[in-house]
């Protein structure tokens, strides 16, 4: 299941699409779009459509990335690079505040005002979409604000695409974001190359878009131009190199927590936190007091953090509550699949693939829930148990999904 | 050659001693089990419904809790019984019982033990009696260990 | 459309309250055992907000770190808030060191509290452990405070050995009221202790108020908390009239660091206080 394609309204050329970003700079947006940089398609500033990665694609599978150059003039025709908007929104590093200590030893504490921001983002995908509404329920509607990311979220202009090439590790079409950009973007391109045009068709998803769009140069989107839209979008589902069944799978995780998978993901991980720094949704955090070399100012920070670390879960006075491997990955994997429905109302998890590709070792998330899937224990039985069972059965081999054998349930 | 689970029961040192009409109406409740290490024979708080004769390897009784490290209270060996809580309401295990290396054992369906135990009393108080000395033997040692008897803040 | 100035700044309101520290200033330091003091603390400038029995102040040292500490003392004292603190950490070894006159960085109070309107009508058993006693006696002054408005009242506490007893001077006090029943335990005995040696779920087990009319709070280690609440179970106490106090790694305290979570709680904003329902069964699962 895709999220809806909405038809376009409108069809811009490449000049079109040059006076969108012209328009939007001469509104005060700054703008955030992809550009080619040490070997990835990364997001940075831009000036104009001859910043954008123009022939360019990416492979991805598990634990690997590259980059292809093709001989057209494609703008958009890669899946995702490593960083997502979390990066313009959700800063690694921010100050919260200062505190100085004068000669009486008072102390006064200032809270570190948070610049407003005006960002454009250009050629956000569906599962960046889905993120950012994942993000915008945990830091503006849980259960306080995050007034960094209320401050850069307040005005971000919106500039989403339609997935034309979905890359080996995407799985939208399974957690229902995409691959068409699903709601929350102010514009909608579709990038439209073939017999010798380059066109983008645009739907508008919000007023202010709406808006911009009618000062463009244009023409107005035709059947065929929504025939070619749909096509584009039905091409993209039937290329999704993988897929995950999220039916039912927080109560899966739930009674599996001592399945003897995560002892085996665990052997391959290597806590390296990769897939927490490029997931769209992690937002997990640090703080870290610091102080000058007079020691009469101190400073607090607040840095990307993730459940990988063995810090993590550090008890007062004692140690990490999560020490082993197994135990952190299952934290992470349980959470985003599982708690995080029952903290926030979706999942955690809107299938960019991100995690698959930049896993060092390729640990493939898909694959993991698959497997729990289908050796979990119904949910009454706990699976050391079953694997007993299944153990005196089978002589003392329990098979896997994978059709790998395994010891009868080991921790 | 693989010896049947109810003659090793007749050769463990738990059973040894007992009535062969005590060792008869076991026998049916048996089954083998080997363990990998690190398997999960008991988990603490699940119903307790089966006790293990250890006959090869050794299994470790444990608690852990996210305010401390693991700790390994006792372990148990080839010839040691593991696990009473099946006997005792609520019939719940009260730690964990993991195997430290591989492990063989007997499996007693305690549940129906229990229920054959309280149907006839001759077979319910043979049992009952053989396991009150090794539960007091358990608590002998572990108020020894208690004393902390090596520590050094005693005089 | 008007450009806004990009370099505006916007004033963090309401939630740079909760993530900025006030100072406050030291008034008292009691110690209590070998390696923990009770520090009375009031705000520098302003009044010290309302707390409930049972939340968390964050308290900090300069440059140096924060750590939550229980409010431990009694909430109808107004200005003046107690913390008492055992020295484990680098942060907190340094607040157990302070003096009189002494600043402090405060930010709270954080978390849920005990419900003790819960209780109303029924029985309260209240079962500490160690330094567990600490967070439960807001909570202990909160009843005593009402006291027609219960029934029975116990007190089950119990510790390492007789120096660790905790607010022994009070515990005595209350040991002496007609009105509250107190029981203690030590793992091990010293020379000249007459009480009694166990640990405290056996205590329990020879509770005697009526299963169906009471409500229980505990606090402690872990594993005491498990075997206690099992044992308040057997006794046939429905589990969601059981309420423990859980710890895990606070940053935050707003429920936006993700540090603390315990399943798909965070200790900081869903808990401490947490009915023995939601978390009996997490609280059994290895490194979860």
């Amino acid at each position: 299941m895709s999220a809806a394609v909405a038809d376009p309204s409108a069809v811009l050329d490449r000049a079109g699409l040059g006076a969108l970003f012209d328009r939007l700079r001469a509104d005060g947006y700054e703008l955030i779009g992809p550009t080619v940089r040490d070997g990835v398609i990364a997001f940075g500033p831009i000036e104009g459509v001859s910043d954008l990665p123009a022939g360019w694609g990416d492979e991805q599978s598990p634990g690997r990335y590259r980059l292809v150059h093709r001989d057209d003039e494609e703008l958009f025709g890669y899946a995702v690079g490593p960083q997502s908007p979390k990066t313009e929104l959700f800063p690694a590093s921010r100050r919260l505040w200062s505190a100085d200590r004068d000669s009486t030893g008072e102390v006064r504490y200032a809270a570190e005002p948070v610049a407003a921001q005006r960002l454009a983002l250009i050629g956000v995908r569906g599962c960046e979409l889905a993120a950012i509404a994942v993000q915008d329920r945990v830091l503006l509607r849980g259960h306080t604000q995050d007034t960094t990311y209320q401050a850069r979220r307040a005005d971000v202009f919106l500039v989403g695409v339609n997935c034309a090439r979905p890359a080996g590790t995407c799985f939208c079409v399974s957690m229902g974001t995409g691959p068409a950009a699903g709601p929350g973007y102010d514009l909608a391109l579709t990038e439209l190359l073939d017999g010798g045009r380059h066109e983008f068709a645009v739907a508008a998803g919000t007023d202010r878009g709406e808006a911009l769009l009618a000062r463009l140069p244009q023409r107005p989107a035709t059947d065929p131009d929504r025939s070619a839209v749909a096509e584009v979008v039905r091409t993209a589902v039937g290329r999704m190199g993988r897929e995950l069944d999220p039916a039912g799978l927080p109560d899966l995780l739930a009674a599996n927590l001592d399945h003897p998978r995560w002892d085996d993901v665990a052997s391959r991980c290597l806590t390296c936190a990769n897939c927490t720094m490029a997931c769209p949704t992690c937002f997990c955090s640090t703080v870290e007091d610091v102080t000058d070399l007079t020691g009469d100012h101190a400073e607090r920070w607040q840095h990307w953090d993730s459940c990988f670390t063995l810090d993590f879960s550090h008890l007062h006075g004692g140690g990490p509550v999560r020490s082993s491997t197994p135990s952190r990955y299952r934290q992470w994997m349980t959470h985003k699949l599982g708690t995080w429905v029952s903290q926030f109302g979706t999942s955690g998890c809107v299938g960019c693939g991100r995690c698959i590709a930049w896993c060092p070792v390729g640990i493939d998330i898909t694959e993991e829930a698959a497997a729990i899937r289908a050796t979990a224990a119904p949910p009454d039985e706990p699976a050391s148990r079953l694997a007993d069972m299944l153990g005196e059965v089978l002589g003392g081999d329990v098979v896997d999904g994978t059709g790998n054998c395994q010891g009868g349930g080991s921790r | 050659m693989t010896v049947s689970p109810a003659a090793e029961l007749a050769a463990h040192p738990f059973f040894v001693d007992l009535a062969d009409e005590v060792v008869a109406a076991v026998a049916p409740l048996v089954s083998r089990l080997d363990a990998d290490p690190g398997q999960v024979l008991g988990r603490e708080g699940e119903p307790a419904g089966v006790f293990y004769a250890l006959t090869a390897g050794r299994v470790a009784l444990e608690v852990h809790a996210a305010d401390r490290p693991p700790a390994l209270l006792e372990t148990l060996q080839a010839g040691d019984v593991v696990g009473w809580s099946w006997l005792v309401p609520p019939y719940r295990w009260h730690f964990d019982a993991v195997a430290v290396g591989p492990v063989s054992a007997i499996r007693v369906d305690g549940a129906r033990l229990r229920a054959e135990m309280d149907a006839d009393p001759v077979l319910g108080y043979a049992l009952a009696a053989r396991f009150i000395p090794v539960i007091v033997d358990r608590l002998q040692a572990t108020r020894l260990r208690l004393l902390d008897l090596y520590g050094h803040d005693h005089r | 459309m008007t450009t806004a100035d990009p370099a505006a700044a916007v004033a963090a309101a309401g939630t740079a309250e909760d993530l900025v520290p006030r100072s406050w200033r030291v008034l008292a330091v009691t110690p209590e055992l070998v390696d923990t003091v009770t520090v009375d603390l009031a705000p520098v400038r302003g009044p010290a907000p309302p707390y409930l029995p049972g939340q968390v102040n964050m308290l900090s040292l300069f440059g140096l770190g924060e750590v939550p500490i229980s409010v431990s003392g009694d909430p109808a004292v107004p200005g003046v808030r107690r913390h008492t603190i055992r020295a484990a950490g680098a942060v907190s070894t340094g607040l157990a060191r302070v003096r009189p006159g002494d600043t402090v960085g405060v930010r709270g109070p954080f978390g849920t509290g005990w419900d003790v309107a819960a209780a109303t009508g029924r029985d309260v058993v209240v079962v500490a452990g160690g330094l567990g006693l600490a967070p439960l006696r807001p909570a202990i002054y909160a009843v005593l405070a009402r006291r027609a408005e219960f029934d029975r009242m116990v007190l089950l506490y119990g510790s390492r050995t007789p120096a660790d007893l905790l607010y022994s001077d009070e515990l005595h006090a209350w040991r002496a009221r007609f009105d509250l029943e107190v029981k203690v335990t030590v793992d091990r005995a010293s020379a000249g202790w007459a009480g009694e040696v166990g640990v405290v779920p056996g205590l329990v087990r020879r509770l005697g108020v009526d299963p169906g009319n009471a409500v229980a709070y505990l606090c402690g280690p872990e594993v005491m908390m498990r075997f206690a609440a099992d044992a308040l179970t057997d006794l046939g106490l429905p589990a969601g009239r059981i309420q423990v106090s859980l710890e895990r790694n606070m940053k935050c305290m707003v429920g936006l660091c993700g540090h603390c979570v315990l399943g798909p709680y965070y200790i900081c904003t869903d808990g401490p206080v947490l009915p023995w329902s939601a978390v009996g069964d997490l609280m059994r699962v290895r490194e979860l």
